[in-house]
């Protein structure tokens, strides 16, 4: 699970507060999803009980929050371990929108205006991400990047698939 | 609108009832060469400050409305108007002296000439406008140092690489502060970094002076730099294709 990953890589630099690790992770990751402090502890509960972390310390006072967590052994392990594991790719088949375009050819309808709208849709967020990356940091634009390339990559789609509409109508209607 | 797919290259002329007349604009251009018609009733326009990506499929007719659009071609029929004023309507000396003075141009590559250091280049457009050599040469100075290539000013453009080259032309377009810059594929030939920082530097540039771009490209990340986008679509076909 990936917020239990990154919340233990980020205890690896020193053991911190559950406050803390919602205000680091948050600062690095949590651009457009903050974590909510239930989520943080919730986590953590479920790492301690897993030997991926230990309470190193309990402050006086009053809630959750007082408890400092450190990594076990055994979570930098686990850290390594995710690492190391590719992430899967997903294909990600255009299923909505290649469902669209066969039905409209199905019922007679402009398919070529799907795809339009879909493009202007995509170059929409396109244009908002690339403003978002001129006004930010290193770390904004690489994130927005890597939106940017996949939406590229359905734009690429679309015109591909705008190119061969007739193509398509003919072998649906054979 | 037409829930059809336009299949004319017509350009979207947006802005409804937009706040006066555009800066530029075309209407029903048509244009010719030999038996392949490049253009079939294209409609455009642009305001003052606005960044529009032209995009399309390759020999859609892009080139050859921009080319319209800058008076560098005239159409067989159509027209196109720049502030008011009619471009076949001008002389040629008029319309080359309109192109000099208000337009600016970025291509591919090969708009360097070999034969002048970069700084020279850039500095050539204002020197053909009249200014002097000196200041003509600071203002390029500046306009190399701000597209991030003060470094090149002495060396000739087969010297530099091609990223640097078309920083260069960026800035020799830039530099007499046109109203309109034309710009076809302006990042084709870079790697996507270059390309990028390119396009930041180009739309950047045109904010601040107030220009307006005509961006023709074929690469979606590119035309994300635009406020919108017209699509040129089979510019050949006269006729829309069947509606489904
Ligand atoms: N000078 C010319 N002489 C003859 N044919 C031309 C000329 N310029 C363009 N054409 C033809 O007109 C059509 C439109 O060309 P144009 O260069 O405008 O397309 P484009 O959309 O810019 O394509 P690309 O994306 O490949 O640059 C093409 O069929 C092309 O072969
Ligand atoms: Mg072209």
């Amino acid at each position: 699970m990936t917020i239990g990953h990154t919340l233990l890589g980020l205890l690896e630099s020193g053991p911190r507060h559950g406050y803390d690790l919602k205000r680091a992770f948050d600062e690095r990751f949590g651009h457009d999803r903050p974590l909510h402090y239930g989520q943080v502890y919730a986590t953590m509960a479920r790492l301690l009980k897993n030997g991926m972390v230990e309470v190193e310390g309990i402050e006086a006072g009053e809630g959750p929050d007082r408890k400092r967590y450190a990594i076990t052994d055994a979570g930098i392990t686990d850290v390594e371990q995710w690492l190391a594991q590719p992430e899967k790719p997903e294909p990600y088949l255009q299923s909505a929108l290649y469902t669209k375009v066969v039905v409209a050819l199905l019922t007679g309808r402009s398919a070529q205006h799907i795809l339009d709208t879909q493009r202007s849709e995509h170059l929409r967020l396109m244009r908002e991400l690339t403003r978002r990356k001129a006004g930010g940091d290193l770390s904004d634009q690489l994130i927005c990047d890597h939106a940017l390339f996949h939406l590229e990559a359905d734009m690429r789609w679309l015109e591909l698939t705008a190119a061969r509409i007739d193509q398509l109508a003919e072998e649906l209607t054979r | 609108m037409n829930p059809m797919t336009p299949t004319a290259p017509s350009a979207q002329g947006a802005h409804p009832g937009g706040n006066g007349a555009p800066l530029l604009s075309a209407a029903g251009l048509h244009k010719t060469y030999g038996a392949t018609p490049a253009l079939a009733g294209a409609d455009f326009e642009i305001r003052g400050g606005e960044i529009v990506a032209v995009m399309g499929p390759s020999g859609s007719g892009k080139s050859t409305l921009l080319h319209c659009l800058a008076g560098i071609v005239s159409p067989d029929a159509g027209t196109v108007h720049y502030q008011g004023l009619e471009l076949s309507a001008l002389s040629d000396a008029r319309r080359s002296a309109l192109r000099r003075s208000d337009f600016g141009f970025v291509f591919q590559f090969g708009q360097l000439v070999p034969e002048l250091t970069c700084l020279e280049n850039v500095a050539l457009p204002l020197r053909l406008a009249g200014t002097r050599r000196k200041d003509a040469e600071a203002r390029a100075a500046e306009w190399l140092e701000r597209l991030e290539v003060a470094d090149i000013a002495t060396k000739r453009p087969g010297e530099v690489s091609g990223g640097q080259g078309q920083r260069a032309a960026i800035a020799r377009a830039l530099a007499p502060r046109p109203r309109v810059v034309f710009a076809d594929e302006p990042t084709g030939a870079l790697d996507s970094l270059n390309g990028e920082r390119a396009m930041q530097l180009l739309t950047a540039a045109a904010r601040d002076t107030g220009a307006a771009v005509v961006l023709v490209t074929h690469e979606v990340r590119v035309a994300a730099y635009s406020d919108r986008e017209v699509v040129v679509r089979d510019g050949r076909a006269t006729t829309p294709a069947a509606a489904l």
